[in-house]
């Protein structure tokens, strides 16, 4: 371990919460107009405002929501929709483990609150600031990044419920393509100071998409992507200080 | 309907945060180290593609098109908000 410190290492909570902010603006821009068509389409497959926005205060996961009512909509039962909730989401113990991992140390009333907020984009911005992990107030940071996403989220689940579709369909398609634009936007900085880093992205790719093309659903299928392609770091990231 | 919420957010949840509790009573060796830091990387990928190709369905060449607009930019070191909002104009564009 390095015994001096890294700079920025006594940042204050207030520069790291400034700072978190920042990094998680990307996450809002994508998940306000989302968050708005889960709220329209929710209403529409007939929950009520409050159901609605308290699926996106208590389970905060997109995709699953979206999944969910379209269930609803067409009317499955309960336990079925829960179950396939499950596999969906299962991805996001992967994704924790590795983001606990990296915040081994620090007391569980932190941890908590930072494992319930993990989302596909929580988790691959935090990531990509390991280094804040480090330091004295790093956590304020996370938390920053983690809170600015919960706050789109909910607020834009209860803006679609109530006002409907406020965004013109052809805008909100086209901003389909944000949280995919963003992921390539964190992955590219890394890929250019690494180029293993893209070869371990692409393999992830591969077998996701073959798995997806095997007929395994689409949360199994990045569970394995990301579990398979994350084996070859063990032999790309070998130069790399943990 | 509460019962669905309420299982959902059970189902979610648990997997969400059973690493916080279990992180700091496991000691791992060096390569699973390596592996755990490599999951982001991997988690990146997995959830861009194919994924990305569905933005407008039945017509996966928009978002195709759109994701290497957000590579070129991105390698060009442009700020990742302004990423986001090219690939959302050319994704706009074309549709």
């Amino acid at each position: 371990m390095d015994t001096n410190y890294g700079e920025g290492y006594n940042e204050s909570p207030s520069a790291m919460i400034q700072k978190g902010f920042a990094k998680g603006f990307p996450i809002m821009v994508g998940y306000i107009p989302i968050a708005i068509t889960y709220g329209v389409l929710a209403k529409q497959a007939g929950m009520s405002l409050t159901e609605l926005t308290l699926m996106s205060v208590l389970v905060f996961a997109g995709a699953s929501q979206f999944m969910a009512a379209n269930m609803i909509a067409v009317g499955a039962g309960a336990l079925e929709i829960i179950v396939a909730t499950f596999v969906l989401n299962f991805r996001h113990f992967v994704m924790s483990f590795a983001f606990m991992n990296r915040l081994r140390g620090l007391e569980l009333k932190w941890k908590l609150p930072m494992s319930m907020g993990l989302t596909d984009e929580t988790f691959a911005v935090t990531a990509m600031y390991p280094k804040k992990a480090s330091m004295k107030h790093g956590v304020y940071f996370y938390g920053a990044i983690i809170l600015t996403a919960y706050l789109s989220w909910v607020i834009g689940s209860f803006l679609g419920g109530i006002i409907g579709e406020i965004i013109p369909e052809r805008l909100s398609q086209s901003m389909g393509i944000a949280l995919y634009a963003m992921f390539i936007g964190l992955l590219m900085p890394s890929v250019k100071k690494n180029k293993q880093v893209a070869l371990i992205a692409v393999l992830a790719m591969l077998i996701n998409a073959i798995c997806v093309q095997l007929g395994m659903s689409t949360g199994w299928a990045i569970v394995l992507g990301t579990l398979l392609g994350g084996l070859s770091g063990i032999y790309f990231l070998k130069g790399e200080q943990a | 309907m509460l019962f669905i919420v309420a299982g959902m957010a059970l189902v979610t949840m648990i997997p969400r945060v059973i690493p916080a509790f279990i992180v700091d009573k496991l000691q791992f060796r060096d390569w699973v180290n390596r592996w755990l830091n490599a999951i982001p990387y991997a988690a990146l990928g997995a959830l861009i593609f194919p994924g990305i190709m569905s933005v407008k369905a039945d017509e996966p060449h928009i978002g195709l098109f759109g994701g290497i607009v957000a590579i070129l930019l991105a390698y060009l070191g442009v700020h990742i908000i302004l990423v986001v909002i090219t690939a959302i104009v050319t994704v706009y564009l074309l549709t």
